[in-house]
C-alpha cells in the first residue's frame, strides 16, 4: 500500500469504516501545525471507527500489539492520562505510566536525561505532558520514539483540540462556517492555542473573548475576532468553548477577584440565551464551577462536556494508531486493526 | 626591547578615526604604528608583509561586552580561551563583564583577570568592575579601587541597577574616576519569568514575554539620570525601537549617553524561536522585525555607537533543557565580524568604514582605552579583514569552549584574515590565500613582550600585573 496523505473515504463494506491510508507524514504530534488539513480529517474519520470499538462488549483490537507506549506526565492529570491509557489499552499496546512525583525527576534529574534513559529502553511512543512549552520539541530531538504532546506548558494540547473538533463535527456535521466563540483565560491556555490553529484550518469563524489582561497580542493577525465583551462573543454563536481560569499559572494580578470574573465573563443561562438556539457548550476541563461556568450551564442540556471526555478515548486511539503507522511506515497496511476474527487485511 | 620594524604593504587601509580609506602602507616599530601612507620607504632589515589582495587593514576591533567566565566558571570559558576566540574573530581587545564568581567587585579579582590575560598573551583584556558589591544592587562596590586595579568601566552585568538613587551616585562616582557606567536596561517587574520577546511569536509558542517597553522604560531613567548628573552612561545590548528613541532624544539634547547593539539583535527576529532552539534564547530577547529594522537604521544614523558581542558562553547542559529553564546567552566573538560584513555591509545597510568605526574607534573612545585608530604612536593593534571570504560557521571549530551560537551552519561572506596585537601577529586565517605572510610578525619579541600584547598595561597609570 502506498503511503498517502489523502483523507480516507469510508468504504461501506469495511467493518471499521476505514479505507487504506493509515499513516501520517509526521513522526511526532507536537502541534496542530504538524498536521495537514487532510491529515486532520483522516484522524477525525479514523476516530469514528475507533469510537465503534468502544461500543463493543470486548473493547479491544490488536492494532498496537507489541508496541510500548510510555505515558510520561510531569504535571498532574487525571482526565488526559486516563484517556490516553484507556486508548492505548484498547489498541493492545503495552503501557507504562511514569509520573513525575514517583520518578527520578524528584531527585533532580534533567528532562534530557530522563528522556535519554527512557529512549535507551526503546519505547515506540512517548506521551508527554510537561509544564514547559516546547518540552515535546526537546523530546523529539532526543528520542527516536514518536512523541505525542499531551500538553506542554502554555503552548499546545493538540489531542484535546482534535477531541473538540470531533465533538463539534459529530454534533454539527462539520465545522466550515460555524461560529465558535472561545471564552476565558486565553493567555495561559494550551487548549486555546491548539484550537486556534485547528478551527481555522477546518473553516470555522473563531471569536476569542476574555479579560484584556488574558488576551494574546495580534489576534486579528491570526484571523481571530477578539472581544472583551462576553455578550458580543456569545451572540449568535454555534459553539461556546469555555476555558479554565488557570490560577496556578498566574503570577500577579490579572483580574480583581473570581467573583468579578464570574460577573463579567462567567457563562450563565441568561448569557447563553443570546447564542444560536442549538448552540453547544464545551469545556476542556477541569472546570472551575462558579468562575468560568455556572453549574446550570455545565450540567444543562446544551453542555457536551461529558461527550468531549467520551470522545477523548476514540480520538486518542486514532492518533496513536495513525502515528504508529507512520513510525512503521514501511509495513504494509500499518498496524493491524482487526480483532483477529476474520478481518484479514493482509495484501492491502 | 627589540627594534624590529614591520611594514604592512599595499593593503586598503580603512581608519575612520583619521578619515583614511585607501591603499597605504602601515609601518610598525616596537609594537606601535610609526607611519601610515602610500609608498613608504623602509630600512632593508624590516619585515615586509604584503597584504593579500582584497584584504582591508583596520584598527584592531574592540569588543566592549563579553563574559569570559573566569574566575568561577572555567568549564564554560576562561580568560585564555576567550582571548583566543577574540583574536580568531578579529578582536584585538575585549572588555569582560564582572559577573564572575566571585564577582569582579574588588581589586583582587581584577588582578587575577589581568594576570590570566597576560599569560595568554593574545587579545588585550579590559576588566569591567561591578557597580555594586556582589552585583547585588545594594551598596556601591569599591569603584575607585577597581579603577586603580585596571578596570575601564563599571556594570552590574546581566542585571540592571534597579535603585535609582544608587544609579545616580554610581554615575557621579564612576565619572569622577573616569569611567562610564554600563547598564543592562530592564524594568524587571515587567519581565518576571519572561523568556522571549513579548509579541506574536512568543504568544503562539506559549512562552512568557518580556515586553520591549521594559527596556525602554529603564533606558529612559538612565538617560534622565545621565542628563541630571552630566555623567556618561552606556546602555548595553540595545534591542528595542523605543530604546533608540530614548537614546536619540538624549543625544539631541547633549546627554552623554552611548549605546551598543549585538550582531544577533541586528540580524535575527523572534521568528527564530519556532523550534524552541535554546541557542536563540538571550536577554534581551530577539525582538520583532520592526525592532531589527530600527536597530539597523540606528547604526546608519549614528544613534548606535558600537557593535558589541555580549559573548556569553554556556555549557551544553545549560542549553539542553526546556526553553524556559535553559540559560540565557549566546557566544559571539567568532561570528560577529562575518555576520556584520555579510548582513550589514554587503547587504548595503552600512559602509565598511562605518562598521569599522562601530567595532574599533567608538568602543575604544567610550572605554577610554588606547587603540581604535591607525595613527602615529597608536598601538599596532590591527584587524585585517577579508571582506569577500566565503565563511561557513562551524561551532565545533570554535576556540571558545562554548558552542551556543544561533549562527551555526550559516554561510556568510566576509571574515578575518589576520589579527595583530601590539605589532605581533596573534591570529592568521589559513583559508585566506597569502595571509601566511603575517606569520613574519608572529615572534613575541616583536611586540615588546607578552605584557604589552595582552593588556597588562591597558591604560596609563595602571599597574602592570603579571
Ligand atoms: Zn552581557
Amino acid at each position: 500500500m502506498a503511503p498517502t496523505a489523502e483523507p480516507s473515504r469510508r468504504a461501506p463494506d469495511s467493518p471499521l469504516g476505514l479505507d487504506a491510508p493509515v499513516r501520517l507524514r509526521t513522526k511526532d504530534l507536537l502541534s496542530i501545525g504538524d498536521l495537514s488539513p487532510d491529515e486532520i480529517l483522516l484522524i477525525l474519520d479514523t476516530a469514528e471507527a475507533m469510537k465503534e470499538v468502544g461500543t463493543r462488549s470486548i473493547k479491544k483490537v490488536p492494532a498496537l500489539r507489541g508496541h510500548t507506549v510510555v505515558n510520561l506526565f510531569f504535571e498532574p492529570s487525571t482526565r488526559t492520562r486516563t484517556s490516553f491509557e484507556i486508548a492505548e489499552k484498547r489498541l493492545s499496546a503495552d503501557t507504562v505510566n511514569v509520573a513525575a512525583s514517583g520518578s527520578s525527576v524528584s531527585k533532580g534529574e534533567t528532562l534530557a536525561d530522563t528522556l535519554r534513559n527512557l529512549e535507551a529502553m526503546s519505547p515506540d511512543m512517548i506521551v508527554l505532558r510537561h509544564a514547559s512549552a516546547g518540552a515535546g520539541h526537546l523530546a523529539a530531538r532526543l528520542c527516536g520514539a514518536c512523541i505525542i504532546n499531551a500538553g506542554d506548558g502554555m503552548h499546545e494540547h493538540p489531542t484535546q483540540a482534535l477531541v473538540d473538533a470531533f465533538t463539534i463535527r459529530e454534533r454539527k456535521g462539520g465545522l466550515a462556517g460555524l461560529r465558535v466563540s472561545i471564552i476565558g483565560d486565553l493567555l495561559h491556555s494550551r487548549v486555546f492555542r491548539s484550537n486556534l490553529r485547528l478551527l481555522r484550518v477546518l473553516g470555522a469563524q473563531v471569536c476569542a473573548c476574555g479579560p484584556a489582561t488574558l488576551m494574546l497580542p495580534d489576534m486579528e493577525r491570526l484571523g481571530v475576532r477578539a472581544t472583551t465583551s462576553v455578550d458580543d462573543a456569545v451572540a449568535g454563536a454555534d459553539v461556546i468553548m469555555l476555558l479554565r481560569v488557570q490560577l496556578e499559572r498566574m503570577r500577579g494580578h490579572f483580574f480583581p477577584s473570581r467573583r468579578e470574573y464570574f460577573q463579567r465573563f462567567g457563562m450563565t443561562m441568561a448569557r447563553l440565551r443570546r447564542a444560536a438556539p442549538d448552540a453547544v457548550v464545551m469545556h476542556p476541563g477541569p472546570m472551575n464551577r462558579g468562575v468560568e461556568i455556572a453549574s446550570e450551564v455545565a450540567d444543562g442540556s446544551r453542555s457536551v462536556i461529558l461527550e468531549q471526555v467520551a470522545n477523548g478515548v476514540a480520538v486518542r486511539m486514532a492518533v496513536l494508531y495513525l502515528l504508529a503507522g507512520s513510525r512503521r511506515g514501511a509495513a504494509p497496511g500499518g498496524p493491524a486493526l482487526d480483532g483477529g476474527s476474520g478481518w484479514d487485511r493482509a495484501g492491502e | 626591547m627589540s627594534e624590529r620594524t614591520t611594514i604592512l604593504r599595499g593593503g586598503r587601509v580603512v581608519d575612520p578615526a583619521s578619515g583614511r580609506d585607501g591603499v597605504a602602507d602601515v609601518l610598525i616599530r616596537d609594537g606601535r604604528v610609526v607611519r601610515v601612507g602610500p609608498g613608504l620607504e623602509v630600512e632593508s632589515e624590516a619585515a615586509v608583509i604584503d597584504v593579500p589582495g582584497g584584504c582591508v587593514v583596520c584598527p584592531g576591533f574592540v569588543d566592549m561586552h563579553a563574559h569570559l567566565r573566569e574566575p568561577g566558571a572555567e568549564h564554560k570559558e576562561t580568560v585564555a580561551t576567550g582571548a583566543a576566540a577574540a583574536v580568531a574573530g578579529g578582536f584585538t581587545a575585549v572588555a569582560c563583564m564582572p559577573d564572575t564568581e566571585p564577582a569582579n567587585d574588588e581589586a583582587g579579582v581584577t588582578g587575577l583577570i589581568l594576570a590570566r590575560a597576560a599569560e595568554a598573551g593574545l587579545a588585550r583584556v579590559y576588566p569591567i568592575g561591578a557597580v555594586t558589591r556582589g552585583r547585588a544592587g545594594r551598596q556601591l562596590a569599591a569603584i575607585g579601587e577597581l579603577r586603580d586595579a585596571g578596570c575601564v568601566a563599571v556594570s552590574d552585568a546581566g542585571r540592571p541597577v534597579a535603585d535609582a538613587i544608587l544609579m545616580r551616585r554610581a554615575l557621579e562616582y564612576a565619572a569622577m574616576c573616569g569611567m562610564p557606567v554600563i547598564d543592562h536596561c530592564e524594568e524587571t517587574a515587567l519581565t518576571v519569568d519572561g523568556v522571549a520577546h513579548e509579541g506574536g511569536a512568543a504568544a503562539l509558542l506559549g512562552l512568557r514575554g518580556m515586553p520591549a517597553a521594559a527596556e525602554e522604560i529603564h533606558a529612559g531613567r538612565d538617560v534622565a539620570l545621565s542628563g541630571l548628573t552630566g555623567a556618561p552612561v552606556h546602555l548595553a545590548h540595545v534591542s528595542a525601537r523605543g530604546t533608540l528613541r530614548v537614546v536619540r532624544s538624549g543625544k539631541a539634547r547633549g546627554v552623554p549617553v552611548t549605546c551598543e547593539v549585538t550582531p544577533h539583535h541586528l540580524t535575527l527576529t523572534d521568528e527564530r524561536l519556532a523550534e524552541y532552539d535554546t541557542n536563540c534564547k538571550m536577554n534581551p530577547p530577539l525582538r520583532g522585525a520592526a525592532d531589527v529594522e530600527a536597530l539597523v537604521d540606528g547604526l546608519a544614523d549614528g544613534t548606535i555607537d558600537c557593535v558589541a558581542t555580549d559573548h556569553a558562553p554556556r555549557h551544553v547542559d545549560e542549553k539542553l533543557a526546556e526553553f524556559d529553564r535553559a540559560a540565557f546567552g549566546v557566544v559571539g566573538l567568532e561570528t560577529a565580524v562575518s555576520v556584520c560584513l555579510d548582513r550589514l555591509v554587503h547587504a548595503g545597510h552600512v559602509s565598511l568604514s562605518r562598521l569599522v568605526g562601530l567595532l574599533s574607534a567608538n568602543p575604544a573612545r567610550i572605554l577610554g582605552v588606547e587603540g581604535g585608530a591607525l595613527t602615529e604612536g597608536a598601538p599596532a593593534d590591527i584587524t585585517v579583514l577579508a571582506p569577500d571570504l566565503p565563511v561557513t560557521v562551524d561551532a565545533r571549530g570554535f576556540r571558545s569552549l562554548a558552542r551556543n551560537t544561533p549562527f551555526d551552519g550559516w554561510s556568510l561572506r566576509g571574515g578575518v584574515a589576520a589579527t595583530m596585537v601590539g605589532g605581533r601577529t596573534v591570529y592568521v586565517n589559513a583559508s585566506v590565500r597569502g595571509a601566511d605572510a603575517f606569520g613574519l610578525a608572529s615572534g613575541r619579541a616583536a611586540a615588546g613582550g607578552a605584557d604589552a600584547a595582552a593588556g597588562g598595561d591597558p591604560r596609563a597609570g595602571a599597574p602592570t600585573r603579571v
